[in-house]
C-alpha cells in the first residue's frame, strides 16, 4: 500500500522549496491569459447594463459596426428580456484595439425601460418590492429548517442566554487577473486560453454550448492571476470571447475590467443572522436558536454555518436567501464559513462572559464534534495561546488605558478538503533521464505545480527542478477536477505519486539485471539507483535511463484514499490596537494554527497561510460592496473605494503549519475562516464595546464608544 | 489619400493632435494636467472618427522602440499592447493592467529611475526618457537580488502582482538601500497583493538589501 513514508526519510516532503514557476513570475516572463497576444488578434468589450433592472426593448449595433477597426459586433440578451443588475451583459465587440472596442460600445444605440429595483436585503424582503426571481416569493428561497435535540429542554437547563444580531457584508473577489479569455478558432477547432480553476470543466462547458466533442476544444492556463472560487467556467465573457471569434474569423481577447470584476463576477453573499444561545453553569453550549439570510445578488445559495465547530445538543436553524437586483454570487473561499465562523466565535465570547469564564476556557470545555478535529484543536488551543500571550489579554475588556488600547481574541474554523477520485496523471521517464509529470490540473497560485515536482522527484531521487511539471492544459486528455474547495492536492498528489512509483517499479524491473540486484532491493536517491543490501551496486540515474534506448516509461496512477485526508481543524488568535480617538483598528499580530495533515512543500504551505489571514484581515476590516439605494448601483466598483488589505494593514503573522498526520491535505481555505471572529473578540477585549457587524470600520468603533 | 493625411504622415504627427508641443519636453511633465484635447479631437472621439496615430521613439530596457501611437495610448497599453514601426508588438506583458486608473501597482515600471505606474503616464510623455520594466531588470540568466529574494521566500503566489512589486521593491530599494520594516511597509503602500503575500514580500526586501549593500 502507498504511503507518504515517514518524516525522517523524507528528503523533500515536508521541506521548504522554492516555487517553479518563481523565475518566470518575477521576471514578467510568465504569460497570463491577459499576457497572450496572438497573430491578428483583436480586443472584445462587453456592454453592459447602467441600470440594476429594465426591459431591454432594442439593441442598434450599425453604429458600433460602422467604426473603423470594428470586426464583430453581437447582441447578448433579447429585446423583451429583463436585465436585473447593474452590469449585466447586453451587446459585445471585437475591434483591433482595446481603445476602439471601447469606443464601439459606447456607439451601440441600446433602448430600455426601467424597471423598479432593490439593492437592499431588508427592502427586498418588504411586501411589494420589485420581484427579482420568478422562482422566488417576496424575494426570498424556501428556508431550510433544521432541528435537533429538544430546543425548549435546552433553554430550561441555561443558566445564561445570549440574543444577539450579527452582520456581515457582500465581498468581493477581486482577482488581479480579471476573468477572461484568448479564444481563437481553427475550423472547428476551438482553443481558449482561459483564467480559470478548471481547464477541463471549462473545456466542457464550451464543448457543449458550440455543439462540439470535447476533443475540439482546448483550454489553457500556464498561469492564472487568482480565483478564489469565483473562476470555474467560462461564464459570458468567454462564451463570448469565442463567438466574437467565430464571427470576426479572428482570435479575441476579452478580459474584464476592474469595474465588471466587481459587478458580476461573483461575491461572497451576506450574512444577517439573529441568535438566541444558552450555556449551562458548569460551561456546556446547551441550546442554539438561530434565524438567518444572506443576499446572493440574483443568485441563490447564500448560505453560511451555524451552529459551526462547537457541539451544541439542542438547535434550531432557519436559513434563507435574498434576492436583491446585484450580480450573482459565486463560491468565494471557503463559501459560508468565515460568515457562520464570525458570527460563532462572537457569540462564544459573549457567553463566555455571562458564564464568567475565560473563552479560550468555555471553548475547551465545548468540544468540537469530530473527534480527530477535537484532539488537535486542544492541541492548538495551547500552541495558539502560548504564542499570542493569552495571559496578556484584559480579564476586564476595555480595560486598557490611554487612548490606544490593545486587547486579543481568538476563533476557530474547520474544512472538509481532501479531495477525491477523478484525476488521470502519467510520469514519463525518457532515455535521456528527462522526467515529465503530466496530469490536467491548474495552478491557481497554491503552487501545485512544484508540490507534484517534488512528489515526483522525492520517489525517483532526483530534485524538483529535474521534474517537468506539465498542467493547465486539457490537450493531454488527463482529465483532473477544478481547484476548488481546497481539494486539488488531495485529489492530484496521490495519483501523481502512485503513477510515480509506478514509473519507478518498471524502471527497476529494467535495471536490476544489469545491477545484478533483485528489483525489491532497488533504491532511487542523489540522482542514482543502487541496491540497499549492497551499496556498491549502483549507478547513475542518466546511465540507468539510458539503457532504455528507444524505449519510454510511463506510467498512470490511481488515485488512494489512504495517502490523503479532510476534515481539518484550525484556530486563530488576534491581537489589536484601537485608537479610541481615530476609530482606527491596527492588528498587532496574528498567530493561525492550522491542521495541515501532512505538509508537502512547507514553504508555500506558509505563504497560503499568510495570504488567508490576510484576506480573512480585509473581511474584518475593509471589505464591503456598497449598494446605492438612490440609482441600483454599485458605489465602490474599483480598488481605491473598496478597500482590500494593503502594505499598511499587515499584522505581524505568525502561520504555524502544524503537521498532524502522514497523509495530505489542502489548505487554500481552511486558514481565511477564523481570521475575522478573531479580530472581533479581540476589538471587543480592547474596548469592551462589542461590534457585531462587519467591517469594523473606524465609524463603527467611534459610534460604539458614544 | 488626403493632403492632409499625406502630411500628417510626414510630420508624424497631426494637426488635431492632442498635445501641444509633443516631443519637445514643452509640456511639464511635474504639472497635471498634461494632456490638451482641442474641440475637434474630442469631437472625432465620441464619433469614434479616425484618430490620428504618432510616431515616437521610446528607449525601454535600454533599447530604443520606434512605435506609432494614438495620443491617449498610456505607456502600460504600449508596453502591452503595441506595435513598433516595423510591425512587431512590443509584448512588454510583464506590466499588469489590474486597476487601470493607479490604484495597484501592478504596471510598476521605472521611468528615469523613479518607480511610475505606466497606467498612469501617456506614452507620449515617456519620449525621452529611460523606461525599464520587469523583463530589463535580470542581466542575463543572472537575476536582480530583488528578484532572486522573492523566489527564495516565495513573495509570490499567483504572481500577478509581482512585476509591479519587484519593480516598486527595487525602485524603493534605490532610494533607501537599508529600510526598517515601517519604512518597507510604506514604501510598498502602491502595491496591492489579493493572494496576501505580503508578509514574506517584507523578507523579501529585507534580503535584498542585504545583497544590494
Amino acid at each position: 500500500m502507498a504511503s507518504w513514508g515517514e518524516a525522517k526519510d523524507s528528503r523533500l516532503i515536508g521541506k521548504r522549496v522554492s516555487r517553479l514557476s518563481g523565475t518566470d513570475k518575477v521576471t514578467g516572463k510568465a504569460k497570463y491569459t491577459f499576457d497572450i497576444n496572438r497573430p491578428g488578434m483583436l480586443y472584445g468589450y462587453i456592454l453592459r447594463s447602467p441600470v440594476a433592472h429594465a426591459t431591454i426593448t432594442g439593441i442598434d449595433l450599425s453604429e458600433a459596426e460602422a467604426l473603423p477597426g470594428v470586426k464583430a459586433a453581437i447582441p447578448l440578451i433579447e429585446p423583451g428580456k429583463r436585465v436585473r443588475f447593474e452590469g449585466q451583459e447586453i451587446a459585445a465587440v471585437a475591434a483591433i484595439t482595446p481603445d476602439i472596442a471601447e469606443d464601439a460600445v459606447r456607439l451601440i444605440q441600446f433602448d430600455y425601460d426601467e424597471l423598479d429595483y432593490v439593492v437592499d436585503v431588508e427592502s427586498a424582503k418588504e411586501e411589494g418590492a420589485p420581484q427579482i426571481r420568478d422562482d422566488w416569493k417576496s424575494n426570498q428561497s424556501e428556508p431550510r429548517v433544521d432541528e435537533r435535540g429538544d430546543i425548549e429542554a435546552g433553554f430550561a437547563e441555561a443558566a445564561v442566554e445570549v440574543e444577539a444580531t450579527y452582520h456581515a457584508p457582500v465581498q468581493t473577489h477581486v482577482c488581479l487577473e480579471t476573468h477572461g479569455h484568448v479564444a481563437e478558432w481553427d475550423q472547428d477547432n476551438l482553443t481558449v486560453w482561459a483564467s480559470t480553476q478548471a481547464v477541463f470543466g471549462t473545456r466542457q462547458n464550451l464543448a457543449r454550448h458550440f455543439e462540439l466533442p470535447e476533443n475540439q476544444v482546448r483550454v489553457i492556463t500556464e498561469h492564472m492571476g487568482g480565483g478564489f472560487g469565483s473562476k470555474f467556467g467560462p461564464g459570458v465573457e468567454g462564451v463570448t470571447a469565442a463567438k466574437l471569434a467565430r464571427k470576426a474569423g479572428a482570435p479575441v481577447k476579452l478580459m474584464l475590467t476592474r469595474k465588471d470584476e466587481h459587478l458580476v463576477a461573483g461575491n461572497r453573499p451576506s450574512m444577517t443572522q439573529q441568535v438566541r444561545a444558552g450555556a449551562t453553569q458548569d460551561g456546556r453550549f446547551i441550546a442554539y436558536d438561530m434565524s438567518g439570510y444572506g443576499t446572493g445578488g440574483i443568485g441563490s445559495g447564500a448560505g453560511f454555518t451555524g451552529p459551526y465547530v462547537y457541539h451544541v445538543p439542542n438547535h434550531r436553524t432557519k436559513k434563507s436567501a435574498v434576492a436583491i437586483n446585484a450580480g450573482s454570487a459565486r463560491a468565494m473561499r471557503a463559501p459560508g464559513h468565515p460568515q457562520g465562523a464570525f458570527a460563532m466565535d462572537s457569540l462564544m465570547d459573549e457567553l463566555a462572559e455571562r458564564l464568567n469564564l475565560d473563552p479560550l476556557e468555555f471553548r475547551r470545555l465545548n468540544s468540537d464534534s469530530d473527534a480527530r478535529r477535537n484532539r488537535i484543536r486542544q492541541a492548538e488551543y495551547t500552541l495558539g495561546a502560548q504564542e499570542i500571550g493569552w495571559h496578556r489579554r484584559n480579564r476586564v475588556p476595555g480595560s486598557g488605558t490611554g487612548v490606544k488600547k490593545r486587547g486579543i481574541g481568538m476563533g476557530c474554523g474547520l474544512w472538509g478538503g481532501g479531495g477525491g477520485a477523478g484525476t488521470q496523471a502519467r510520469v514519463t521517464i525518457h532515455a535521456s533521464g528527462a522526467v515529465e509529470a503530466v496530469t490536467g490540473t491548474q495552478d491557481i497560485g497554491t503552487g501545485i505545480r512544484t508540490v507534484i515536482a517534488m512528489i515526483v522527484a522525492e520517489e525517483l531521487g532526483l530534485r524538483p527542478q529535474d521534474i517537468t511539471v506539465k498542467i493547465g492544459d486539457t490537450e493531454p486528455g488527463l482529465a483532473s477536477r477544478g481547484s476548488g474547495g481546497s481539494q486539488t492536492i488531495g485529489s492530484v498528489a496521490p495519483v501523481i505519486k502512485t503513477a510515480a512509483m509506478a514509473a519507478k517499479r518498471k524502471l527497476f524491473g529494467h535495471i536490476a539485471p544489469l545491477v545484478e540486484a533483485d528489483p525489491g532491493d532497488l533504491r532511487a536517491a542523489g540522482d542514482k539507483i543502487y541496491a540497499q543490501s549492497d551499496l556498491r551496486l549502483s549507478i547513475p540515474w542518466k546511465e540507468a535511463t539510458g539503457y532504455l534506448g528507444m524505449e519510454t516509461i510511463s506510467e498512470g496512477g490511481e488515485w488512494d484514499e489512504n495517502l490523503r485526508i479532510g476534515d481539518v481543524a484550525g484556530v486563530q488568535f488576534a491581537e489589536v490596537e484601537i485608537d479610541t480617538e481615530t476609530g482606527l483598528v491596527q492588528v498587532i499580530k496574528i498567530v493561525a494554527v492550522q491542521d495541515c495533515g501532512l505538509v508537502v512543500n512547507r514553504l508555500t504551505t506558509e505563504s497560503q497561510i499568510n495570504g488567508a489571514v490576510v484576506m480573512g484581515l480585509g473581511y474584518a476590516l475593509l471589505e464591503e460592496r456598497i449598494m446605492d439605494d438612490q440609482t441600483g448601483k454599485m458605489i465602490n466598483p474599483n480598488l481605491e473605494d473598496y478597500k482590500v488589505p494593503g502594505t499598511m494593514e499587515i499584522p505581524e503573522i505568525v502561520s504555524i503549519a502544524y503537521d498532524t498526520d502522514r497523509k495530505i491535505t489542502g489548505i487554500g481555505e481552511p486558514p481565511t475562516i477564523p481570521t475575522a471572529g478573531a479580530i472581533a473578540n479581540a476589538v471587543y477585549n480592547a474596548i469592551g464595546v462589542r461590534i457585531r457587524e462587519l467591517p469594523i470600520t473606524p465609524d463603527k468603533i467611534l459610534n460604539a464608544l458614544g | 489619400m488626403s493632403k492632409e493625411k499625406e502630411q500628417n504622415q510626414e510630420t508624424a504627427i497631426s494637426r488635431r493632435s492632442f498635445l501641444k508641443g509633443v516631443g519637445t519636453g514643452a509640456v511639464a511633465a511635474s504639472v497635471a494636467p498634461t494632456v490638451f484635447i482641442d474641440a475637434e479631437t474630442a469631437a472625432a472621439a465620441q464619433t469614434g472618427e479616425e484618430i490620428n496615430r504618432a510616431k515616437i521613439k521610446l528607449n525601454i530596457n535600454a533599447q530604443t522602440y520606434e512605435v506609432e501611437v494614438e495620443p491617449r495610448m498610456t505607456l502600460l497599453s504600449v508596453l502591452r499592447d503595441g506595435f513598433d514601426t516595423s510591425g512587431n508588438r512590443l509584448d512588454l506583458t510583464g506590466a499588469k493592467p489590474i486597476c487601470e486608473r493607479g490604484e495597484c501597482g501592478g504596471c510598476t515600471v521605472q521611468v528615469d529611475g523613479k518607480a511610475v505606474y505606466a497606467c498612469m503616464m501617456l506614452a507620449l510623455d515617456a519620449q525621452g526618457k529611460q523606461i525599464t520594466t520587469v523583463e530589463g531588470l535580470a542581466n542575463g540568466d543572472n537575476l536582480h537580488p530583488v528578484q532572486e529574494a522573492f523566489i527564495q521566500h516565495d513573495a509570490l503566489m499567483c504572481g500577478f502582482c509581482t512585476p509591479g512589486f519587484v519593480v516598486a521593491a527595487k525602485s524603493f530599494l534605490d532610494q533607501n538601500p537599508s529600510p526598517s520594516h515601517e519604512e518597507i511597509k510604506e514604501g510598498l503602500a502602491g502595491n496591492i497583493c489579493r493572494c496576501g503575500t505580503y508578509p514574506f514580500i517584507f523578507e523579501a526586501v529585507k534580503t535584498a538589501s542585504r545583497k544590494l549593500l
